[in-house]
């Protein structure tokens, strides 16, 4: 069977690319830490030296469209392009394109409808930089086959909490019972609190830097008792309008397991939003 | 009430470069035009296919055409696709981030909760 070599959570900061690409006047002052930052957690999934990808992110109104929203969808392509024309507008993301893993897309479906989620897919889709972020931040090369995860952290009404924290699970349970020798690692990628098109954005510091000390302490120590208990869909409205991406990150804890502590935790306090990386080994810390 | 719409409308002219520019330049127009000939366009359908029932109220029309973005968000529009596309269409009159955070002190009525997002 397979085996789950990483579980790695991140917020994905669509700034990074142009921030650490660029160079004089126009690298911010915050560049050079949050490059170190990077590269120590991109070595977290480097030494577990993986063959395949899953990547847990979320579409933002770029293929998946009120007209037809599925709540969790999973891909089965041979090959994923990525990034939209808005993206290289706003953000300065290159055009890339990944290969997938499709054997193990169709693997993680079948299981998953059999287990009780009634999971969307999708055989040709672009993705955005929900999943091209952690790409570039964790492996830039973007030489290792994928499966791409959307959930529905945007688009109300939005699945329970508690149901991202299932998925998680399930999919960690679905990996493991694949039937190949290779060697894979899970990432999902959301946000602490952050606001998005509202009155606080764009501030000095994440819009809640209360929620964001606890949101990293219930990631770092795995307590998925204490973030279900406080943690709804109507009170993540309050750390600010775009934090359902939080989410994601509680699906992680689902990979990752109840009460298992991350064996690698670091953040970064950004203006707008705080930067949080969180690495678990399963199977202990690979040796270098 | 057709907040949908509204997001609709966001959508397609933040995916079109060319529309981006028409509707920074003649926001009026191209609000019109595009209410006239795409908003009952059906997106993820071979083309051809149309809905027939889809059109603005008068406060969601407006509101587009005078590039109201605060207007927007009382009307419950998604943030995100709003904030995007003015980004898109303003940022580049202003400095770093001062046209972000600009947008933002223009909403600093709003008190929690904020209208509501659901379609």
């Amino acid at each position: 069977m397979a085996t789950v070599v990483a579980v790695i959570a991140s917020t994905h900061h669509p700034f990074y690319y142009r921030a650490s690409t660029a160079t004089g006047e126009d690298r911010p002052p915050f560049a050079d830490e949050w490059v170190r930052k990077i590269t120590g957690f991109r070595e977290t999934l480097t030494r577990a030296r993986p063959d395949v990808l899953v990547m847990v992110g979320s579409d933002h109104f770029h293929q998946l469209w009120l007209d037809n929203m599925p709540q969790f969808l999973v891909g089965k392509a041979p090959f994923y392009d990525a990034n939209w024309y808005n993206e290289e507008r706003e953000f300065g993301l290159p055009k890339m394109l990944l290969k997938g893993q499709e054997d193990l897309s169709a693997h993680i479906l079948r299981a998953g409808l059999d287990e009780g989620f009634d999971l969307a897919f999708s055989n040709e889709l672009r993705i955005d930089h929900s999943v091209t972020c952690p790409i570039i931040t964790l492996r830039p090369e973007a030489d290792l086959p994928i499966v791409p995860i959307y959930t529905n952290i945007f688009a109300p009404p939005l699945p329970q909490p508690k149901r991202f924290v299932q998925l998680g699970q399930a999919i960690r349970e679905i990996v493991e019972s694949w039937p190949s020798h290779l060697r894979v690692a899970i990432i999902g990628t959301g946000h602490l609190s952050l606001e998005l098109g509202g009155p606080r954005q764009f501030g000095p510091h994440g819009p809640d830097p209360e929620f964001d000390r606890k949101a990293v302490e219930w990631i770092a120590t795995g307590d998925l008792d204490r973030c279900l208990a406080e943690v709804t869909l109507d009170s993540l409205h309050s750390p600010g309008n775009a934090t359902h991406g939080f989410m994601d990150f509680m699906l992680m804890m689902g990979v990752a397991g109840a009460g298992r502590k991350a064996d690698y935790v670091d953040s970064l306090d950004l203006f707008h939003t705080m930067e949080a990386y969180f690495t678990w080994y399963p199977n202990g810390v690979p040796t270098a | 009430m057709s907040k949908y719409l509204v997001d609709k409308f966001l959508f397609t002219i933040d995916r079109d470069p060319e529309l981006v520019e028409r509707y920074r330049e003649q926001p009026r127009e191209t609000v019109e035009w595009w209410e006239a000939e795409r908003a009952n366009a059906v997106l993820n359908c071979h083309a051809g296919e149309a809905s027939t029932w889809l059109r603005f109220t008068e406060e969601e029309r407006d509101a587009l055409a005078n590039h109201d973005h605060v207007a927007l968000f009382a009307l419950g529009a998604h943030p995100f696709l709003t904030l995007t596309l003015f980004i898109a269409m303003f940022e580049r009159d202003h400095g770093p981030l001062e046209y972000q955070k600009a947008f933002g002190a223009r909403l600093a009525h709003f008190q929690m909760p904020y209208p509501d997002i659901a379609t």
